[in-house]
């Protein structure tokens, strides 16, 4: 590096360097300030962004400002003019490309030095293999689903050796949302802290109508859309296909027949951006808000890449509707979670050509360790679910019962392959791994 | 708490080897409805019906009621589970002209567990009870069948004939019924 050069990168970082080369009140208890770790951020480490809507541009902007070089994004969108306003990475000549692919080509023409690398995909199209490269996740996702899917696959990938967590295969989330002038941020570590299925509760959930009110006794314009929606669509279905939010010829379509009811019913306040909202469920979008919370996302980024800092523990809440409010608490585990409680538990079968499934269930219903009373057996092949035996339904009874006499080996569950077992006598479904002490011959 | 700086630099060696027999993990939502299915317990009256004994989020359900106006017949019902069960509620249709006040001609139904009442912590086998309660006890305060409904409220032996007729097969008040009876 020549002088000058010099001279502007120690500029250029001269902030970060500030932070990662002094001690500091705030610092983890193992910090020690060094010039690595600097080194660390622009050059070994690996952010994954889901999302380049509103807050994806957002922190893309920020993680990039903040020396992070490296930086993938997945969306799996293409930009819309109503974007425009918020989504500031866009501009009207990218209206039907790609999110990703604008966004990342935004942010690498104007942060020198920051690779972008952009994904137009959804997220399920990626597996384990890819999401294993970062060290840290951060989501700035719209869908209750996208974000499940994310903390499940996280949750999945944890490594545990006789039940303790092997902290170098966990993945820090840090997940922004928003909604309006209302927003929140939280740092998951997978297994270790609050995930999203432990306080899935806190979603709102959908507003639905009853259908009998919608069917008969409409008092709002949304219980005319809901009855177009729910009832004269399927009947006359006028493309023949699903409701398609983003295609004009729906909307009018729906916005017609609902005026019709609204009318019948002497309802006001109908409007075509009101049958747009309801169908598409749009929730309004702030500005401001976004950029405040992809700012904490990326500050908590920065600290976990860093640990110049503890972070946040573990979720805050912001609101800006009236004057500003924010909180932050700490969101508790819960003991029985779906996802994170579900440490995968060894059972070690000792030759699978010779064990039937039949046995394999003798071994839960009389061991001491499990005492179970019907278990039904699923797993995983080939990405599929299958339904090994499940003897509390008569008509999946009847087609997995010639299961039972069947070895593992012939089943196709390999060394180390987990299967789900359900059963009255445990609250949520345990996941077995199977390990085989006699490896398979022609495994080598 | 982790430190992931000093964690990261020692996972950089062995980071690009998968491990082995990694599979794909199943879904909260195929968790739980693992859990629902095994442990359904159906009153003597309802029975179930998998398709695809590998997909346990697609089946039906039949319910033969053995009292009430709808006894003897024989109802169908499809249900759906999406990959945000428990969140949200499962897709419930009812796959059998009934004439009924709380189900409409398309199966519709109106149950408000399936709907504006639904919690996470109900399972498959609330709904069975549910969708159970309607045959024994239509309700002619929600209608989706107004015309049913009034029927009831006014002159139930008159409901009674009309849920027999529509059962065996034949016209009720302009529609069509199939024969539904066991």
């Amino acid at each position: 590096m020549g002088e000058s050069a010099q001279d502007s990168y120690q500029k250029r970082w001269g902030h970060l360097r500030k932070v990662l080369e002094r001690q500091g009140p705030f610092g983890h208890p193992e910090f020690e300030p060094s010039p690595e770790i600097l080194e660390f951020v622009m050059n070994g480490c690996k952010i994954l962004v889901i999302g380049a809507g509103g807050l994806g541009c957002e922190l893309l902007k920020d993680l990039a400002l903040m020396g992070f070089k490296n930086i993938h994004v997945i969306d799996m969108d293409t930009i819309e003019l109503s974007n425009l306003n918020r989504q500031f990475l866009f501009r009207r000549k990218d209206i039907g490309m790609s999110k990703a692919e604008c966004a990342a080509a935004f942010i690498n023409s104007r942060v020198h030095g920051c690779q972008v690398t952009p994904h137009y995909k959804r997220i399920q199209d990626f597996d384990e293999s890819f999401y294993r490269q970062f060290h840290v996740i951060v989501c700035g996702l719209d869908s209750i689903v996208a974000r499940r899917w994310i903390n499940g696959m996280m949750i999945s990938m944890l490594q545990y050796d006789d039940g303790v967590l092997d902290q170098s295969s966990l993945i820090p989330i840090v997940d922004g949302g928003t909604e309006g002038f209302k927003g929140n941020a939280r740092v998951i570590m997978p297994g270790l802290t609050a995930c999203i299925e432990c306080t899935l509760d806190l979603y709102p959930p959908q507003i639905t109508y009853p259908l009998c009110t919608i069917a008969n006794t409409p008092r709002l314009p949304e219980h005319c859309i809901e009855y177009v929606k729910v009832v004269q669509w399927p009947k006359e279905n006028p493309w023949g296909s699903n409701i398609d939010g983003d295609d004009p010829q729906h909307i009018t379509w729906i916005y017609e027949k609902s005026a019709e009811r609204a009318l019948q019913f002497n309802i006001t306040g109908l409007s075509y951006r009101l049958v747009q909202g309801v169908v598409k469920n749009i929730i309004p979008a702030v500005a401001s808000t976004n950029a405040v919370i992809a700012a904490v996302c990326a500050t908590e980024v920065f600290k976990l890449a860093t640990s110049c800092c503890v972070p946040m523990n573990n979720y805050m809440v912001f609101n800006d509707v009236d004057g500003i409010y924010s909180y932050t608490y700490e969101a508790e585990k819960k003991s029985n979670c779906l996802a994170c409680s579900q440490v995968p538990q060894t059972l070690e079968i000792k030759d699978p050509s010779k064990m039937k499934l039949k046995d394999l269930i003798q071994v839960l219903c009389e061991s001491a360790s499990f005492q179970m009373r019907n278990p039904g057996l699923t797993t995983y092949i080939n990405g599929k679910n299958k339904t090994l035996y499940m003897s509390t339904i008569k008509s999946i009874e009847e087609r997995t019962r010639d299961n039972l006499n069947k070895t593992l080996t012939d089943l196709g569950l390999s060394d180390n392959c987990e299967i789900m077992v359900a059963d009255q006598t445990s609250p949520n479904t345990l996941i077995l791994k199977l390990k085989y002490l006699i490896e398979d011959v022609n495994m080598d | 708490m982790i430190k992931l700086f000093s964690l990261k630099q020692q996972k950089k060696d062995g980071e690009s080897s998968p491990r082995p027999g990694n599979q794909k993990k199943p879904s909260a939502a195929q968790l739980r409805i693992t859990k629902d299915i095994n442990e359904l317990n159906l009153p003597k009256t309802c029975s179930t019906e998998f398709p695809d004994p590998d997909d346990l989020l697609t089946f039906k359900l039949i319910i033969c009621p053995d009292e009430g106006f709808y006894r003897t017949g024989r109802f169908v019902f499809s249900f759906k589970v999406g990959p945000n069960y428990p969140h949200e509620p499962p897709k419930v249709k009812c796959e059998t002209q009934v004439y009924h006040p709380n189900i409409d001609q398309q199966g519709n139904v109106c149950l408000n567990i399936l709907r504006e009442d639904w919690k996470p912590v109900l399972t498959i086998n609330s709904i069975v009870y549910g969708l159970q309660y309607l045959f024994l006890e239509p309700n002619a305060e929600d209608p989706l069948n107004k015309e049913a409904a009034e029927v009831l409220t006014n002159n139930r032996r008159l409901f009674e004939q009309n849920v027999q007729k529509a059962m065996r097969g034949g016209q009720v008040g302009g529609l069509y019924f199939e024969r539904c009876l066991k």
